[in-house]
């Protein structure tokens, strides 16, 4: 996925409205882990806000593989391609915790 | 598969307005947009506030970073979650412990029109309220719900209208009333639950209840029954956990017999008669029927699927019956894609995709050609187990269509303490999304 990024680069979204898909792939995560991964206080799910993207791509691929035990999290992440777990981790990494 | 690279320039910019709490597109100084003044004129209007409408109302500010003006439509004075409602039933909730008012909506800008929708202007892009006002929209995001099919019953709506035989199928009053029928019911006494044919709302709710039902008869009238007659061959969600529940934890207080649709009801409310001929009586009826759209969806021509259901373009969720006239419709009111659930988490993960084409739309540009829908649907067995299904759900822009992910999807392997915190913490993460705080 990384190799289409010259011809986005020529031909793809703007800044603002590749923003906006970002945000909104980032919001497929909120109604668990809080708007803006912010998890609300009490919630038994971690916030995701804050947290370094490498992270975020470690474990979302360990959930994929099995390799971290999970309830729910290993059909979830299966769905997200490696460009959009990217995308997932340098979203929520950049937001305040 | 959107496959949208972080740009270097933005990924400093993002790591910069994230350390001054200001991710924001008009933030962005480096890619002036001319568009914005159309997202700040629009008038976006958001027609019920349930899960589906609130979750836009709320996102449309997020992903507008505030300039979207959006006004939400809602005759009810709060939101009463459905999903957790059947543990009101057992006694383990109150409806205060479901509410969420539409204050925090409120603070971060949204516009509140306490009244009904009684008619859509698709024409002049207006909603006529039943005060008598009208709301223009350039934007239009219609959240029905469902209605009831209670006239496909025979009996069933003299038998709900003199309170005799409840659905409680919207979380409020009628949950109390229904709470109330089981708490007169005699140690001994019969519960009968009749379950339509799938689509309705909640596939799992009706099990749920059927578990919690017993919940409470197991530990207060231990001589109960729960009889389950469903119109489908098979438990439409959960089926082998839901059966395996009902044959260990509540053996000898729930019986679950497929493939019986109920078709009447008796004046008195205490006998069930089913397409083939046969009868049963309870003490207490709860008879599910049909469901479909909306009424407002239906009156203004936007449920013309199968006569129940809205369709809509999935990628920016547009009405197919309305083409042209700024319309979105989400929620348990669309006609679903294979294996979506017309579920609370669906209808938020409805209103995230619309909210975000209605921003790109009002800002020139194309919807995302790649949305993702994520579900996770938690049911209880008891006041402290819990079990899921789970599905991600992507666009397909050959069948324009969401379908199931490959390997994204699936259950739990059993009942457990620990998805019963996870279920509280999904009710949370609903809340907030929804724009409660």
């Amino acid at each position: 996925m990384g190799g289409a990024a010259p011809v986005l680069a020529q031909t793809g979204p703007s800044d603002g409205e590749a923003l906006l898909r970002q945000r909104a792939l980032a919001a497929s995560c909120a109604a668990c882990h809080g708007t803006e991964g912010r998890a609300p206080a009490g919630s038994a799910m971690p916030s995701l806000a804050g947290r370094p993207a490498p992270w975020i791509v470690e474990q979302m691929s360990a959930f994929q593989s099995g390799a971290r035990e999970a309830t729910v999290m290993h059909q979830i992440a299966r769905g997200y391609s490696p460009a959009q777990i990217e995308q997932l981790a340098a979203y929520f990494a950049a937001l305040k915790p | 598969m959107s496959g949208v690279p972080l740009l270097p320039e933005r990924r400093r910019w993002l790591q910069a307005a994230g350390a001054a709490g200001l991710l924001g597109l008009a933030g962005c100084a480096s890619t002036p947009n001319t568009a914005m003044p159309a997202l700040r004129r629009a008038q976006v209007l958001v027609v019920g506030g349930g899960w589906g409408g609130a979750t836009a109302a709320r996102h449309l500010k997020l992903l507008s970073d505030g300039q979207a003006q959006v006004t939400l439509v809602e005759p009810d004075a709060a939101l009463v979650s459905c999903p957790q409602s059947n543990l009101v039933l057992a006694g383990h909730r109150t409806l205060a412990d479901l509410t969420l008012g539409y204050e925090g909506l409120e603070r971060l800008g949204v516009r509140r029109v306490r009244d009904r929708v009684a008619a859509l202007d698709l024409a002049r892009r207006e909603a006529v309220l039943a005060s008598g006002g009208r709301l223009r929209w350039d934007r239009l995001i219609l959240s029905p719900g469902v209605e009831l099919m209670r006239e496909r019953v025979d009996g069933l709506s003299a038998a709900h209208a003199a309170g005799r035989v409840l659905q409680a199928w919207k979380a409020g009053p009628e949950t109390l009333a229904l709470r109330a029928q089981l708490e007169a019911l005699p140690d001994g006494g019969v519960f009968v639950l009749t379950i339509p044919l799938a689509p309705f709302r909640c596939p799992p709710g009706p099990y749920e209840r059927a578990c919690l039902v017993a919940d409470y008869f197991k530990r207060v009238k231990p001589r109960s029954k729960v009889l389950v007659f469903d119109a489908n061959p098979e438990p439409v969600s959960k089926a082998a956990l839901f059966k395996r529940v009902w044959a260990t934890q509540y053996a000898g207080i729930v019986e679950y017999r497929p493939s019986f649709n109920a078709v009447a009801v008796s004046a008195d409310g205490r006998e069930v008669e089913f397409e083939l001929g046969e009868r049963e009586r309870g003490d207490v009826l709860n008879v599910l029927p049909d469901m479909r759209a909306g009424d407002i969806a239906a009156r203004s021509g936007l449920a013309r699927a199968n006569g129940r259901w809205c369709e809509v373009d999935f990628l920016d969720f547009s009405a197919e019956d309305a083409p042209g006239a700024g319309v979105h419709v989400l929620g348990d009111a669309v006609l679903a894609a294979p294996l979506m659930p017309k579920s609370a988490h669906m209808a938020n993960a409805h209103a995230k995709v619309a909210a975000a084409a209605v921003v790109a739309s009002l800002s020139g540009w194309e919807p995302n050609p790649a949305p993702v829908l994520t579900n996770t649907c938690y049911s209880w067995v008891d006041g402290a187990h819990a079990i899921h299904v789970a599905s991600v759900h992507g666009y397909s822009a050959a069948q324009r269509t969401y379908l199931v992910l490959p390997g994204a999807s699936g259950v739990s392997t059993g009942v457990s303490e620990r998805e019963a915190s996870y279920a509280m913490g999904w009710l949370k993460g609903m809340r907030q999304d929804a724009g409660e705080g």
